[in-house]
């Protein structure tokens, strides 16, 4: 056929060009649609919450149902203490397990722990919400902020796990020869060579799984259930962020739904910061190994 | 990934030295380190090894943690009602009458909702990010999508209730009855907490789940598919069509099910707006309960054993569901990131 040869010339018929704007148009339009709740979310977010943040709202407990003011100083508090709570729990197992499957795991042990890790990032968190109150609260008979940090713990170990085992498996091979050549034992290489390289990703994943588990509210329901007070204690109900915001949203007050969104601004404040600070840190090279 | 496939260099392996050192270290021929011989080493190793499969073998052990917990405590209820659990309708628990049924239906109402609304705009932000987009727009609006994806929970649920209800109640309702309202869909009186409201609050929180994982999908699409399509005449969305999404169709598959799995057991939004009424209606704009949200509404205030004991086996049924679901999305996102390149390169 040596006559079609050089007709790149030739005219696209118009339906497929026509086809093609309007596929282009829809993908944009998709994008579109899909941000806009993004941007609704913040701007609104921001709007509500910046009027209703002041010192009370940063530093009291709630006032009684039909007082005005108070806080949620102690929703803020129990929150960061269960997930230091978790992250005891959580932080170890998660990095010992990805130091497992990135330095022992190369194996069909190792393949159904990763298969596993998965699978359990999909597992509902109300229903790791179910097992920890099966697990601490039945045994100790009361509700608690041990079984919301066992709760956050139980969701944060898959993520770290397969975030530091990534990152683990991305450090050369030539780093860890170079250190058994210096006869530095496996674990010693591990642990100060391996993991150290890898520290600024493996606290990343941590973050992430952080930032993912500060905001749960299901988990919380019946393991920690909140409270109006104080709490510092280990065995005791402990009040959450999410966990406020979700009872003063669904609230006939006025005055706590404009306490939900300064909550809500406060949490997803905290998240962010949170991860920054810690990436930014991580960059400075302030972190020992891990 | 060619590099790390090739031979590693041969070297000749070391030669045993224990006949030359002073000390008297055992035998060393069950190391699988050539070069740390130092005693504290090898039992410093073994100690580690152990500790870290210890680690990793806690991955496991909480998988059947969960389900061992969930079928012993769910025990009674099995016991009491069997497999007419799964086929009752009514939910009486001051009767201890319980049937899951509509829960079942609002689950799989609201997340098929869900996906009907997410998935073409997930699959168009995907083909837009790796296709259309100028390089410099593509990092932004990777970080934005990801971003929706780091909103809590019940911060979506607060913002539906202030604002996507009465959006939906003073515009969307009407519009829909009025056009669509005789398909039965979406009929009946509108308050706004509603089957649809959960739908779409849903929607919103999977595409980013869908859309990324569609992303890395499309990325690994051969580039050679994409120019091999070129050269044949096609236009850019012909190309995309044939060359990009007809290649990448069982990761895309894995993607749309991967959120289907998250939307099957998103609690506090859902709970937050669908309005909690065990009821099986048709109309979108009626109200229903989700398993998920049945558990977050009534677990903590459950009295009476059969009572706790027919939740937790809605929570088993819910896990079940979402681990088979979960499983088969794994499978299929892994056959093609994994599988595909690899054939594709030899």
């Amino acid at each position: 056929m040596p006559d079609t040869t050089l007709h790149a010339e030739r005219p696209i018929a118009l339906h497929r060009r026509v086809t093609d704007k309007v596929m282009t148009g829809l993908a944009v339009l998709t994008v579109i649609l899909v941000l806009a709740p993004l941007f609704a979310i913040f701007a609104y977010l921001v709007y509500r919450g910046v009027g209703s943040i002041n010192w009370a709202f940063l530093t009291q407990t709630p006032k009684p149902v039909g007082e005005a003011g108070g806080g949620m100083a102690n929703a803020i508090v129990g929150s960061a203490f269960m997930l230091g709570l978790a992250s005891l729990i959580g932080v170890p197992l998660g990095i010992g397990a990805g130091i497992y499957l990135a330095e022992y795991g190369r194996n069909r042990y190792g393949d159904a722990i990763r298969f596993t890790a998965d699978v359990l990032n999909g597992v509902p968190s109300i229903v790791i919400g179910i097992v920890a109150y099966a697990i601490v609260v039945l045994s100790q008979k009361h509700f608690s902020a041990l079984a919301g940090g066992v709760a956050l713990a139980f969701m944060m170990i898959p993520t770290i796990s397969r975030t530091t085992e990534e990152m683990l498996l991305l450090v050369p091979q030539a780093l860890r020869e170079a250190a058994y050549g210096l006869g530095i034992p496996r674990w010693r290489t591990t642990l100060s060579i391996t993991l150290r390289t890898a520290t600024s990703g493996v606290v990343t994943g941590i973050m992430l799984a952080f930032a993912r588990v500060a905001g749960e509210t299901a988990p919380l329901l019946f393991t920690a259930l909140g409270n109006q007070f104080w709490n510092v204690r280990v065995n005791q109900p402990t009040a959450a962020l999410p966990l406020q915001i979700y009872t003063y949203a669904l609230s006939p007050y006025d005055d706590w739904h404009r306490q939900a969104w300064a909550g809500a601004l406060v949490l997803i404040i905290l998240i962010v910061t949170a991860v920054t600070a810690v990436r930014l840190a991580v960059r400075r090279g302030t972190f020992g190994a891990a | 990934m060619a590099f790390s496939a090739l031979p590693r260099p041969h070297m000749p392996a070391p030669q045993p030295v224990a006949v030359t050192k002073v000390n008297s270290l055992p035998p060393a021929e069950k190391q699988n380190l050539p070069f740390s011989r130092v005693r504290t080493g090898e039992v410093g190793d073994q100690i580690f090894k152990y500790a870290m499969l210890l680690c990793g073998s806690a991955v496991l052990g909480m998988l059947v943690l969960i389900v061992y917990e969930l079928v012993l405590r769910s025990g009674p209820s099995w016991h009491a009602f069997g497999f007419k659990f799964f086929a009752g309708h009514d939910w009486d628990p001051v009767n201890e009458q319980f049937g899951a049924v509509p829960f079942i239906y609002g689950t799989l109402v609201s997340s098929l909702l869900a996906l009907v609304i997410a998935v073409p705009l997930s699959i168009g932000v995907a083909v837009f990010t790796t296709e259309m987009c100028p390089p410099a727009l593509r990092a932004p609006l990777s970080f934005f999508v990801e971003l929706l994806a780091a909103i809590p929970s019940v911060v979506y649920g607060l913002w539906a209730i202030f604002v996507l209800i009465p959006i939906l109640t003073n515009y969307v309702g009407p519009f829909l009855g009025k056009t669509l309202g005789w398909t039965g869909l979406f009929t009946g009186p509108f308050y706004g907490v509603s089957m649809l409201a959960a739908g779409i609050i849903l929607a919103i929180m999977i595409v980013p789940i869908i859309s990324s994982i569609s992303r890395e999908v499309l990325m690994v699409v051969p580039q050679h598919q994409r120019e091999a399509v070129l050269a044949l005449g096609a236009t850019r969305w012909e190309m995309i069509r044939m060359g990009v999404l007809r290649n990448a169709r069982a990761g895309i598959m894995g993607a749309i099910i991967l959120g289907l799995g998250r939307a099957l057991g998103e609690t506090i939004a859902v709970t937050m707006v669908i309005g909690n009424r065990p009821e099986i209606a048709r109309s979108l704009f009626a109200p229903g309960y989700t398993m998920a949200s049945v558990l977050a509404n009534e677990f903590s205030e459950a009295t009476g054993d059969i009572y706790l004991s027919a939740l937790i086996e809605i929570g088993l049924a819910l896990f079940l569901v979402t681990i088979v679901v979960n499983a088969l999305a794994r499978l299929l996102v892994w056959t093609v990131t994994r599988g595909q390149p690899s054939r594709a390169n030899a």
